[in-house]
């Protein structure tokens, strides 16, 4: 036994086993569980950069993971490395309120958010990782007649495209949401809502991890601490790989998938402007409790939405700070505004506890919708502009990119999100605010 | 463990006033100035809580805010805290306390099987599994962990309590009111500056208060309270007892939450619970402390072991006695003192055990002194005991840390163990600074600021008594000065000499000889234990913060107070790397849990966003209207008349304006003063349509571009003199509107001479519309020739209403003669009623939004639904708006390819046989109810048209144009409806205007 | 976060209304549709140094240039802009 450095290896080494167990399953747990759980393997391996790829994905969180993952599984290219500055997972994946929905009025919008709800109700069966999706629905609550009538329209486009959607009235609202303030006289009366019972929440870091894992037993070199400080060109000045601070990487393509931090990452390759601004949006997470909220809420009279996790914490937010940032940190205004509409529709959560706040980096594009492209430079594909709506969109994002990298072309899901639309004029604006990002 | 109440002592707590209060319904006594853990542990209760996710039973392991495990529901009913520190809570009279996350009861809970079964359940384990047998099957298994996992109840009745808010400016914030603390303030207050001390213990003073030092020659706690009583009697100190600064925003802003009431048995109604502050501090000074590390070793979560230090401050402070059989371990002289201390109190000390084989000699003679056994060179390798700590076995251990002997069992009844004081560096992590780690010391320490902030004490690093009030004096007269105040040097008070510390050994755990089958607890609460780490390190989840995801560890409630550090030590050692190189999570607000309710203050509710009235609220309300909110502003939708059905009632509104006349409220619409040289030339610039060449008189009706093209807003604006313009805009855009403009005069045209002012409050405006109203308002002007030749379509006229001073316009949104009275805010409900009163005779009635929007959907007109942001002049009809002979904002961009062209969804008119044409439908060629098929385009508005006597729509409609005559259905498969309609030209009424022109 | 309103004094960034990049010149109302889009949807979005609108919405309504670290929300300048710059206290 050692003191001063705990856990050495002394007891351990006695023990040498060489069973390999990737399934993950209740009998894997069990078996491992009686042999200490020392048979487990790393979810994914700590890869060292090889010389070169045939697609480099920059940016380990859960749109190039998943990318690296059905480029492998769908397209069957498997040499590919995700290189991520820091760990994988650490941005917005991880820090994000879990909503998992699919309820846009815009077709361009709702038919790429269908494909994410289709391959998230697959997703941990498909990776064999338990993403903890749990389609517990997500009710949009109206306030005034005119907005059940607009929630009608968002519902109708949704149905008519094939995606199950439902207007609730006030009374089901009440019964399926019971703390709600239903009173006449609220400040923001509940005169129904509209439901997407599909929709609903996962667990968030299981996602990066799941699809670290799923990539990475398809042969994907997932290389995290490893920096794009630089992209490498040939004569023609087509991409052939990055410059990162574990040395040069080639690579016959190169997608970038770095929400938050595009603009950056994109000037290190020449690129100056982009139709995207960041912007710090808050979240937040109380006290465990026990169950008190079945479904996801949204607010219908401002910015707010929130769930209750698995563990028992409410976890909740709302609108964008409203100012460019890089800081990963918002500011007191927003935290009190947020509470306030929190404790307006609930009443009753007055006396529970706020346990932690954190901040997170939108691409806020200026349409409120994301791009997902060829180029913009040859050799190059851009995936960003993900606003509030990246972590549902993880799998078919990933799915589609890794089409448009395979193909050198879009598919018909993501044929609208190009980075040409907003000169074109041809925008996807879903709530009607313009040109400015952080009206979205 | 078997807590007893000395017969004296106690620094915090009056004898002379005793409480009674419950738990889990018995009944217990304990004294004022207990916390419900004091209290507790004085009345013999070990067991408090249960853990997270195996419900193991748990009891006390610290007397602060870094409380793991002794969660409890304070409260009843309505009023029910769950999720409360026992350790924080002040006792009161009749205070209920509760014990959580267990079922059926606190010492026989059901889940606890859970933790039969570890290594099953062990990190992460729910990612590998609970995937089948179906897709849908996690939705079942979810429901029954939700119901595992939690820790206490909401209680689901609206919060009865209040709550306020209030704002503080200062010249020097000082967090924390310890020995640092108090001296910075001293220090700070002593230079004249606005100083703020604020502390989060019911009385300031901190560890002062358990200090067994003598301080000036007084005992530590009497220097305190003196102390702290003469920095209250500056008239430039505020001291903030029951005060916890949770959170540190950009430039200086602090918020803190007072506890006001919650310590009180009986809390007078003037007084809030709870308090929020917001903090603005030139300078702050950080002097938050420290939080006692553990040493981890197998068996640590028995009740009964508890933090060193906490043990000798239930002691000194509070009088109880943690135990009788104490056996204190850790590598440091602080183990010794605090050992030594608390067997002073009377406390029963029975070892210290440490494992340097050769401890400084005096204290081993003041332990020996006390009568307390002393194993040095040893570790305890295990806590022993069933329900609570029964003994604790001990080896002899080499200074390299080998085991060099047998086990040895100690009879113990707690374990109180400690790895040293770890700084309180929450606050400065929150300001941007990512701590240190100082290798040597192991320690972190803060970062550099980022903002104007400096540390002092034990957060600084700085751990001796005197060392921080000496360096709590320099930080604060640091602070004052540079918040521009002049200092001096006061001279420190007198402390005897403290002594020199031998070198510790950085001891955070101690591995098992028992291997697999310890359970050695890392994160208490959420029962993240060593193998945990473990096997987050050979998954690969070795980053500092996939190990606090993948395991949970520092999650919980005190967010890894006293378990960041030994994760993280325990994941260096297996990266065989350096703390300082593995790094440490950031830290984020709030410090502590902070009530929703004291964040929120009194902004929930009707106070949220402020609802606006107009001067006829109070008549619309006295006379059958159903108000509806439009934007910030409550409108009639319909003035019911008995019996009537909404429907009803609006087709009776609308035909008394198409037959006879009607009012309605329009004083919510959008009202700018535009003033000076240039603002025919700023018109023209900011509509699409042309305004310099509006005639003084008269008005127009304009369209606004975005930048990029699309429609902004419509409305009138209104000649009132060569220089002057009144800018009427929609309701919903008052203020976008007003901000736009605004910013272009600034930014874009300063050379323009053009002033702003918004007067959407100063008037009061009503539409007068009907065939009758000319002859009606001829009853209310005064000096006003509303004769079609006096005041022509679109004239405008300023004269006396009512005998007041006001404007007459002759607008028309109904099709109908109409006008547009406006007369000064307060005279609004005597023009309403005077309206009201002189046009009975003609068959008046006021009209609501329905009305109003039945009437411009007969007449094609466009609103709030058409103009949604996505939509041209040319998709609704109004392309001939956009002048060609000037230039105008959104010209350029308003041609671009994804803004033009067939494909566009465009304004057209429906109509259906007999049925209503539901809102928000969608248009599909399918007759079938339920067809999934593209999407055509939408209904936006729709109505019961008393002029055409059948059901009309409008809607956008792609290709629409083209499509005039077609048959179509209202898909509307959320409310089970699918009607047949037919497309046609959206103006359904009096096409040609002639019945506004009369 | 504060802003320092150089007519009003320091007040909460709650006050203030957010108006984007101050380094984004809107073209001529004739320049071509480039230029305008260029204006209207291209952005630096530097991480760092950044010259934003704000107005003072709460307050005295003037629209105000600040200099502000994007990463470290940091203000390094207000001034006012428009006709009103160069009044107001500094």
């Amino acid at each position: 036994m050692r003191i001063g450095t705990p856990i050495a290896g002394a007891i351990r080494s006695a023990v040498n086993r060489t069973t390999i167990v990737a399934e993950y399953s209740a009998f894997s747990l069990l078996k491992n569980a009686l042999t200490g759980n020392r048979d487990w393997k790393p979810a994914w391996r700590a890869a060292v950069p090889k010389p070169r790829y045939d697609v480099i994905i920059v940016g380990g969180g859960g749109h190039g993971l998943a990318t690296a993952y059905y480029l492998a599984k769908e397209h069957g290219i498997t040499n590919v490395a995700v290189v991520e500055r820091g760990y994988i997972g650490g941005g917005n994946v991880g820090r994000n309120t879990t909503i998992v929905r699919s309820n846009y009025m815009l077709p361009a919008n709702s038919h790429f958010y269908e494909w994410s709800m289709k391959l998230w109700e697959g997703l941990s069966r498909d990776l064999n990782y338990n993403v903890m999706f749990s389609q517990r629905g997500v009710l949009n609550l109206a306030h005034s007649p005119a907005q059940m009538d607009a929630y009608a329209r968002r519902g109708n486009a949704m149905r008519v495209a094939g995606i199950d959607s439902d207007l609730m009235t006030r009374e089901e609202v009440a019964k399926f949401v019971p703390d709600l303030d239903m009173s006449r006289d609220a400040r923001f009366p509940i005169h129904g809502g509209l439901i997407q019972r599909r929709g609903g929440t996962a667990r968030h870091d299981a996602v990066a991890w799941g699809f670290a894992r799923g990539a990475d037993r398809h042969g994907v070199d997932i290389i995290e601490n490893c920096e794009v400080t630089g992209f490498l060109r040939d004569d023609s000045g087509r991409i052939t790989g990055v410059e990162t601070t574990r040395g040069e990487i080639g690579a016959g393509k190169v997608g970038v998938a770095v929400a938050g931090s595009t603009s950056e990452v994109m000037r290190r390759a020449g690129i100056e402007r982009l139709p995207i601004e960041s912007h710090v949006l808050q979240a937040f997470v109380s006290e465990p409790l026990k169950p008190l909220l079945d479904t996801v809420v949204t607010f219908g009279a401002g910015h707010l939405y929130v769930s209750q996790s698995d563990k028992g914490g409410l976890v909740f937010g709302g609108d964008i700070d409203g100012y460019n940032s890089y800081a990963q940190r918002g500011n007191l205004p927003v935290v009190e505004d947020v509470v306030s509409l929190m404790l307006t529709m609930f009443p009753s959560y007055g006396r529970l506890k706020l346990l932690r706040s954190w901040g997170g980096i939108m691409d806020m594009s200026m349409d409120g919708s994301p791009i997902i492209t060829t180029g913009p430079l040859p050799g190059m594909y851009l995936n960003s502009g993900w606003c509030y709506g990246g972590f549902k969109a993880t799998p078919a994002s990933g799915w589609c990119f890794a089409w448009t990298i395979a193909k050198d072309a879009p598919h018909d899901l993501n044929s609208a999100f190009t980075l040409d639309r907003f000169h074109n004029g041809a925008v996807i604006d879903e709530r009607g605010a313009g040109p400015v990002p952080w009206h979205h | 463990m078997s807590g007893v109440r000395l017969p004296s002592g106690g620094t915090l707590i009056n004898r002379d006033r005793p409480l009674t209060f419950t738990f889990d319904g018995r009944s217990y006594t304990g004294f004022e100035g207990d916390t419900v853990a004091s209290a507790l542990m004085a009345a013999g209760v070990g067991t408090i809580a249960r853990s997270f996710k195996y419900h193991r039973p748990r009891g006390i392991v610290s007397s602060g805010p870094e409380e793991p495990n002794a969660l409890v529901t304070v409260g009843e009913g309505a009023r029910a805290e769950p999720n409360v520190r026992a350790t924080t809570a002040e006792l009161h009279d009749r205070l209920t306390a509760t014990s959580q996350n267990r079922w059926p009861s606190l010492s026989f809970d059901l889940m606890s099987v859970n933790g039969l079964l570890p290594p099953v359940f062990g990190a992460g384990f729910y990612y590998k599994t609970f995937m089948g047998p179906t897709r849908g099957a996690w939705h079942v298994y979810e429901h029954f962990i939700r119901r595992a996992a939690g820790m206490g109840a909401a209680s689901r009745k609206p919060d009865p309590d209040r709550y306020e808010k209030s704002h503080l400016f200062c010249d020097v914030l000082i967090v924390g009111a310890g020995a640092a603390g108090l001296s910075a303030a001293l220090a700070a207050a002593r230079s004249g500056a606005r100083v703020v001390l604020a502390d989060e213990g019911a009385e300031p003073g901190g560890w002062l208060l358990a200090e067994t030092a003598r301080i000036n020659d007084i005992a530590a706690a009497d220097w305190t309270r003196a102390m702290v009583a003469a920095l209250a009697a500056y008239p430039n100190v505020r001291v903030m007892p029951r005060t916890s600064v949770y959170g540190y925003y950009d430039q200086n802003q602090l918020a803190a939450v007072e506890r006001v009431t919650d310590h009180l048995a009986e809390k007078p109604a003037h007084l809030p619970r709870q308090r929020q502050w917001t903090i603005r501090a030139t300078e702050v000074v950080l002097a938050t402390g420290a939080f006692e590390q553990p040493v981890l070793v197998d068996g640590n979560d028995l009740p009964g072991v508890m933090l060193a230090g906490a043990v000798a401050r239930f002691a000194q402070a509070y009088g109880v006695a943690a135990g009788q059989k104490v056996v204190f371990f850790g590598g440091h002289d602080g183990v010794w003192e605090t050992a030594v201390a608390t067997a002073d109190t009377g406390v029963g000390v029975a070892a210290i055990v440490d494992p340097r084989a050769e401890p400084a000699t005096d204290l081993v003679s003041r332990a020996r002194t006390a009568g307390i056994a002393i194993h040095a060179g040893s570790a305890v390798v295990r806590v022993t005991g069933s329900k609570s700590v029964s003994g604790v076995a001990i080896v002899p251990v080499s200074a390299s840390g080998e085991i060099t002997g047998a086990v040895e069992a100690l009879n113990a009844d707690i374990c109180a163990t400690s790895a040293g004081w770890m700084p309180a560096v929450h606050l400065h992590s929150q300001a941007g600074s990512r701590p240190v780690y100082d290798e040597g010391r192991g320690i972190f320490l803060p970062g550099e600021p980022r903002e104007r902030w400096r540390s002092a004490g034990a957060c600084h690093g700085v751990f001796g008594l005197k060392a921080a009030l000496a360096d709590g004096a320099a930080a604060g007269r640091d602070a004052a000065t540079e918040a521009g105040f002049k200092t001096d040097d006061a001279a420190l008070p007198e402390i005897e000499a403290e002594r020199e510390p031998s070198a510790p050994v950085i001891l955070r755990s101690v591995e098992s000889p028992r291997s697999a089958k310890a359970k050695i607890f890392v994160d208490q609460q959420h029962d993240v234990t060593a193998s945990d780490v473990t096997l987050a390190h050979r998954e690969g989840y070795r980053s500092v913060e996939h190990l606090k995801r993948y395991t949970t560890l520092g999650m919980a409630t005190d967010q890894g107070k006293t378990s960041n550090v030994a994760g993280l030590s325990m994941m260096a050692g297996l990266r065989g790397e350096a703390i300082g190189a593995v790094g440490t999570t950031t830290f984020r607000p709030p410090y502590t849990p902070t009530a929703l309710g004291a964040i929120a203050g009194r902004d929930a509710g009707h106070h949220i966003r402020p609802v606006r009235h107009t001067p006829m609220h109070a008549w619309h309300l006295a006379n059958g209207a159903e108000m509806i909110p439009a934007g910030a502003w409550m409108r009639p939708r319909v003035y019911f008349k008995p019996g009537e059905t909404l429907e009803q009632a609006y087709i009776r509104e609308a035909r008394a304006v198409r037959e006879s006349v009607g009012i309605a409220d329009v004083s919510t619409l959008g009202k700018i003063d535009v003033q000076g040289p240039d603002a025919p030339e700023f018109l023209n610039r900011v509509y699409s349509n042309m305004f310099s060449t509006l005639a003084v008189g008269k008005a127009r009706y304009g369209l606004m571009l975005r930048d990029d093209g699309i429609l902004f807003d419509d409305g009138t604006s209104w000649r009132l003199s060569e220089t002057r313009y009144l800018m009427t805009t929609t309701t919903a855009n008052a203020s976008p509107v007003m901000q736009k403009l605004e910013f272009l005069l600034a930014t874009v045209w300063p050379d323009l001479k053009v002033s702003l002012a918004s007067v959407s409050d100063v008037w009061a405006s009503i539409a007068v519309s009907g065939p009758k109203s000319r002859e009606l308002l001829a009853r209310i002007v005064d000096d006003i020739d509303v004769t079609d030749e006096g005041l022509p379509h679109l004239g405008v006229r300023q004269g006396h209403i009512i005998g007041q001073p006001g404007m007459v316009a002759r607008l028309s949104f109904s099709g109908e003669l109409a006008y547009e009275v406006y007369v000064p805010a307060r005279f609004g409900i005597e023009a309403w009623e005077t309206l009201l009163d002189k046009g009975r005779d003609l068959g008046i009635s006021p009209y609501g939004l329905e009305a109003l929007g039945t009437l411009r959907i007969e007449k094609g007109h466009v609103a709030g639904s058409e103009l949604d942001g996505r939509t041209t002049a040319a998709d609704l009809g109004l392309a001939g708006m956009l002048s060609k002979k000037k230039d105008f904002i959104g010209k350029a961009m308003v041609n671009r390819p994804g803004l033009i062209g067939e494909n566009r969804q465009v304004l057209v008119g429906l109509t259906a046989n007999g049925k209503g044409i539901p809102n928000g439908a969608q248009l599909i060629r399918s007759a079938t109810p339920g067809a999934v098929e593209r999407s055509l385009g939408h209904v936006t508005a729709n109505a019961y048209s008393p002029a055409l006597e059948g059901y009309i729509a409008l809607a956008l409609l792609e290709n629409g144009k083209a499509m005039h005559g077609e048959t179509l259905y209202a898909a509307d498969p959320v409310r089970n409806r699918h009607v047949e309609v037919t497309v046609r030209d959206p103006h359904f009424y009096d096409p040609d205007g002639s019945r506004m022109h009369v | 976060m504060r802003i320092t309103c150089p007519v009003c004094g320091e007040r909460s960034a709650a006050e203030f209304s957010y108006g984007g990049d101050a380094t984004i010149e809107m073209p001529a109302l004739d320049a071509s549709p480039e230029a305008w889009n260029a204006a209207v949807y291209d952005r630096e979005n530097p991480r760092g140094a950044h010259a934003e609108f704000w107005q003072h919405a709460q307050g005295c309504r003037c629209w105000l240039k600040v200099e502000r670290d994007t990463l470290t929300h940091k203000i390094s300048s207000v001034a006012l802009v428009g006709k009103a710059a160069g009044k107001g206290r500094s």
